[in-house]
């Protein structure tokens, strides 16, 4: 179908942006559009006025200070893909970009625009999760922070008052040496994962593990630290063995239930996708068998 | 009021000034607008990519993106690929080795390749069915289009 009738907006500074936002009503914000488009031509979404941030400058862009990494909420997710530092130093947010979408999405789909869509199984809400980041947002009042953990309220509700905006995320930069994998089932390559594991590992010099930190994104409407797991894993020696009790975990996890989709199933997926991960990223440690 | 905004699509090298609503897309406006009927639409919704042409040089998809957002942008769409009657290698390819059946979803496979292999020569097979796994084909024709697909990408890397 067409998308409905708008008035479109086109402000060039952010405080243009945050004028507009505040003053008119029924306004939604129009970030890379690989969401919001879908939304319009289905008839989902019926704005009055659409406020396009693509000709907002300084919203995009990637930039390294110590040991964070700044990403401006209109940086496309196949520039931060592409990008040598996420490459080489996060390779969970490089393993998660790459399952999102395709090409032709990635170039136009924003960190930004995902993260306040908030889809439940979208691999940028979990691995931002995962990777403890933080939320920048701007408002009539100034900006703030909030960390991604509490970030969503609930269901597709990002914390976000009707006149903000994010305008950034931080990363923490993990640290050298760190094992990582991002896995996920999804009925066809490039969909929307029905559940995914992100996994992140470090070691002690001694062998022992030093700390685990489990995700999973689409079981419920906020993704999911499997904390439990995490606490049993640390300190000890990895081993299938142990890989495979903690993943056992998940078989306990509250998981959502749809009309393709019943909650065992997402449960049993879980369990898979985290010994798997679990194993994945033990792998990837430097020096491992 | 429906307001309507003057834009320049350039399209293929070619400008075209057009008036255009804020809610029309991209592929909309390169059909009826400008007249270009190769692109075509099919789902509407992002999913299917026979709409894919290339913005700046890279892919996207033309139903995802509103016509007023690429203002002065440089568009290439499947009628930019021949010189005259002369084919592109990978036109001629899709001849060759059957890569098509009804022909709806060629426009969008066609410059999805193009894309791919613009933008990476000596791209990796497995990078090559990643990119093209973005395409819906109904006639099942995806072996013969990644053997079109692979032939020129190893002419290009001899």
């Amino acid at each position: 179908m067409k998308p409905p009738d708008f008035t479109y907006h086109a402000p060039e500074t952010l405080e243009q942006a945050l004028s507009l936002l505040a003053s008119l009503d029924n306004a939604r914000l129009l970030a890379g559009g690989q969401s919001l488009m879908p939304m319009l031509t289905m008839r989902f979404a019926f704005p009055d006025h659409v406020i396009d941030l693509n000709r907002v400058a300084g919203l995009a862009g990637i930039t390294q200070t110590g040991d964070t990494l700044r990403i401006g909420a209109m940086t496309r997710q196949r520039d931060l893909l592409d990008h040598p530092f996420v490459q080489q130093k996060i390779p969970l947010l490089a393993q998660a970009l790459a399952l999102i979408g395709h090409r032709q999405t990635r170039n136009r789909g924003t960190i930004g625009g995902s993260l306040c869509h908030l889809d439940p199984a979208a691999e940028l809400v979990s691995v931002m999760t995962a990777l403890g980041a933080t939320i920048e947002i701007a408002g009539p009042n100034g900006p703030r922070d909030v960390a991604m953990a509490d970030f969503p309220l609930g269901y597709m509700t990002p914390s976000l008052a009707p006149d903000e905006l994010v305008t950034a995320v931080h990363l923490p930069v993990p640290p050298p040496g760190h094992g990582a994998s991002f896995l996920e089932f999804s009925r066809r390559h490039g969909d929307f994962a029905i559940v995914s594991a992100a996994v992140m590992l470090t070691r002690h010099s001694s062998g022992h593990l030093a700390d685990a930190v489990i995700t999973l994104g689409g079981v419920g409407p906020v993704p999911l630290r499997l904390a439990k797991a995490e606490a049993l894993l640390a300190g000890q020696t990895p081993t299938p063995d142990l890989f495979t009790q903690a993943a056992c975990l998940a078989r306990e996890i509250d998981a959502m239930e749809d009309a393709q989709i019943p909650a065992w199933y997402r449960r049993r997926l879980a369990e898979s996708l985290t010994r798997r991960a679990l194993t994945a990223a033990h792998q990837s440690l430097p020096g491992a068998a | 009021m429906t307001q309507h905004h003057s834009i320049t699509l350039h399209l293929n090298g070619t400008a075209h000034a057009v008036s255009v609503e804020p809610r029309h897309t991209l592929v909309d406006v390169i059909r009826e607008g400008c007249g270009a009927t190769g692109t075509h639409t099919g789902c509407e919704h992002g999913v299917c990519g026979s709409c894919t042409v290339l913005l700046d040089g890279e892919p996207i998809r033309a139903c995802l993106m509103f016509a007023i957002q690429a203002d002065g942008r440089q568009i290439r769409t499947v009628e930019g690929l021949a010189h005259g009657t002369i084919l592109h290698r990978l036109q001629q390819a899709f001849i060759d080795h059957h890569a098509l059946q009804c022909g709806y979803c060629t426009p969008g496979f066609l410059m999805l390749a193009a894309g791919l292999l613009e933008a990476d020569p000596n791209i990796s097979d497995d990078a090559l069915q990643d990119g093209l796994s973005a395409n819906l084909c109904r006639c099942t024709g995806y072996v013969n289009i990644l053997r079109a697909v692979r032939a020129v990408a190893a002419e290009l890397r001899a």
